[in-house]
């Protein structure tokens, strides 16, 4: 390679997470502008900015503040936090098909949920199912950390999620056999599917602490994923502390992704695609991929949505059936594409 | 004080007994070489004296200190440690993966700067891979990979270093080569523990060999002491003769 693509790929590297930002930033605006009621440019920012100057059509900032705009950040949100969650467990687990789906986390959180759905739980306080999904998700990452504390393999750990998916998934079928009524198995299914329509600042505002602090451990201990390139044993030989690593990032990833599965059900394969096209522009290090990874798979899911909510069809898109359509191919893809030297 | 000092150490595993009562010292200007079959603990030694694995009994200091109680990252700016290669998991560049050898001296890769840079750039120029550098790892032949490994050892300027078959499956030129490379860092004030199969090799280039057989250290001297064919006879089960460092081998009768 010589020095002229060299030089360019490092702009390449220097440049991607802010023009990644700046894209999420005009992909959120772009969602407030588009949907059943055609809002044009100046409404729009008048409604953003109603807040500091007087002005602007009260109905316009119901849609604006209300509807589109919180609905768009939860996309971006959910987007993010299993991006970021994907990269780190990639980086941990030494393998580009990990995903939070792979550790059970996403499968124990939505179980969860999917308990306080059957049980009417969610008529007590409409904040019990995100909770609920929180507590899942870190009952799944509780027993993942334990199996992390007593230095288990890696392979082990991917068994344990393997299990724990595979019991959540046969409780869920379990509660929906025996819903009591169609009306409570269609909330199940619709929550099950994943999806951001309707969500509000309220919601949003009780899954950003997990999320923020599940992203700060995942971000903190991103250079420790470097070293695990090397393989568990050299990457200890150069002076990295591995249970601390494996707890850190299991916790870390736990907490996002009980947030994100709190806020929109289950959405997956995002987690997947987006280090996968990231990677190549950070020369392959696990710790450089994790902030372009979460933009890039925040971006995505704000576009899916965006896509969801024009495709005109008589029952909306779910978010999450959108993003398995386009995303499970791209894993077979990835899946093909692997060299038997990795392994 | 930068010696390594492992004293009646012994590692179980359930019922076998890895690593039996072994004691030895590895001290900078030494070039160690570990002898022994498939299965005489070897690795666990390494492991054990490392910290890495679980000691049942003895003690194993690393510049005064016990090695399980140390940091990960304290441990390794005292010794770097060269496991059996293992394939990477990322096609990283060649210069990533050297910069990986200053972890513990808290580099960052893509980040890399003073002393962290330099000393990767010495540990290129030492091992050669100046034109390599910038290539992905998995483009590199095995030859090469093993240089770059010994590049990101040398990287983390520890004052030891141990190395498990770090010629394992290279071809004799690029054997002469790695060995080459340690016994310039032994030269440079270094001490190399390297687990070895060629004896020939071992005899040519180490200060001292250590003899493991069944978990117990059986001798631990110069070449010229210890280098017989009783003993090759002895650890290996092959009849062999000795002329000075050059040996023959044969199946055993």
């Amino acid at each position: 390679m010589n020095q002229a693509s060299r030089d360019f790929e490092q702009l390449i590297v220097k440049w991607l997470t802010p023009a990644l930002a700046v894209l999420c930033v005009v992909a959120i605006f772009v969602a407030c502008l588009l949907g059943s009621t055609p809002l044009p440019l100046d409404r729009v920012f008048a409604a953003f900015f109603a807040v500091l100057i007087d002005g602007g059509d009260v109905g316009d900032q119901l849609v604006v503040w209300s509807i589109r705009l919180p609905r768009a950040l939860a996309a971006f949100l959910v987007g993010a936090a299993l991006g970021l969650s994907g990269a780190a467990l990639q980086g941990l687990l030494r393998n580009p098909l990990a995903e939070p789906g792979v550790l059970g986390v996403s499968a124990t959180a939505s179980l969860a949920a999917t308990f306080s759905l059957y049980y009417g739980l969610v008529s007590i306080s409409p904040w019990v199912m995100p909770v609920a999904a929180i507590l899942g998700a870190l009952a799944a990452t509780a027993l993942l950390a334990v199996a992390a504390i007593r230095r288990l393999s890696v392979v082990t750990l991917i068994l344990i999620g393997v299990g724990l998916s595979s019991f959540s998934g046969a409780v869920m079928s379990l509660l929906m056999n025996l819903a009591p009524n169609p009306f409570s198995l269609s909330d199940m299914v619709s929550w099950m599917l994943g999806s951001v329509a309707n969500r509000s600042f309220n919601e949003i505002i009780l899954a950003l602490p997990f999320l923020v602090i599940g992203s700060a451990v995942l971000l903190a201990t991103g250079r420790g994923l470097s070293a695990l390139t090397l393989g568990e044993e050299a990457a200890s030989g150069v002076g990295l502390d591995l249970t601390r690593q494996r707890i850190a990032t299991v916790l870390g990833a736990g907490l996002a992704t009980g947030a994100s599965v709190a806020l929109a059900g289950v959405i997956g394969f995002v987690g997947i695609v987006a280090p996968h096209l990231v990677r190549p522009f950070v020369k392959h290090d696990p710790a450089r991929s994790l902030v372009p990874s979460a933009l890039l798979a925040g971006l995505i899911l704000v576009i899916a949505d965006i896509g969801v909510r024009l495709i005109p069809t008589d029952n909306e898109l779910k978010l999450g059936v959108v993003a398995s359509l386009i995303g499970a191919p791209v894993f077979v893809w990835i899946a093909m594409q692997r060299r038997s030297l990795h392994d | 004080m930068t010696d390594m000092v492992v004293k009646n150490l012994t590692v179980k595993a359930k019922a076998a007994t890895l690593v039996d009562d072994a004691s030895f010292r590895l001290a900078p200007k030494e070039f160690v070489a570990v002898l022994g079959p498939n299965g005489a603990g070897k690795t666990s030694l390494l492991r054990a004296s490392l910290g890495l694995e679980l000691i049942s009994s003895g003690s194993a200091l690393l510049g005064g200190d016990e090695t399980w109680g140390l940091s990960p990252a304290v441990r390794a700016r005292r010794i770097a440690y060269l496991p059996q290669i293992r394939p990477l998991a990322w096609p990283n560049t060649v210069r990533d993966v050297i910069a990986l050898g200053r972890f513990a001296h808290g580099a960052a890769l893509g980040r890399l700067v003073g002393p962290d840079a330099e000393a990767v750039d010495r540990a290129i120029a030492a091992c050669d891979l100046s034109q390599l550098q910038h290539r992905a790892v998995d483009t590199l032949s095995g030859g090469e990979l093993a240089r770059m490994h010994c590049a990101r050892a040398f990287a983390a300027e520890a004052p030891l270093l141990i190395a498990d078959e770090p010629i394992a499956a290279l071809d004799p030129r690029h054997q002469f080569r790695i060995l080459d490379l340690i016994a310039d860092f032994v030269k440079k004030g270094g001490g190399a523990l390297v687990v070895l199969h060629d004896v020939n090799l071992a005899a040519r280039y180490a200060t001292r060999l250590i003899w493991m057989n069944k978990g117990q250290i059986i001798a631990d001297g110069p070449p010229s002491e210890t280098l017989t064919a009783e003993r090759l006879s002895e650890v290996y089960g092959v009849r062999a003769t000795v002329d000075g460092t050059k040996v023959e081998m044969d199946r055993p009768v």
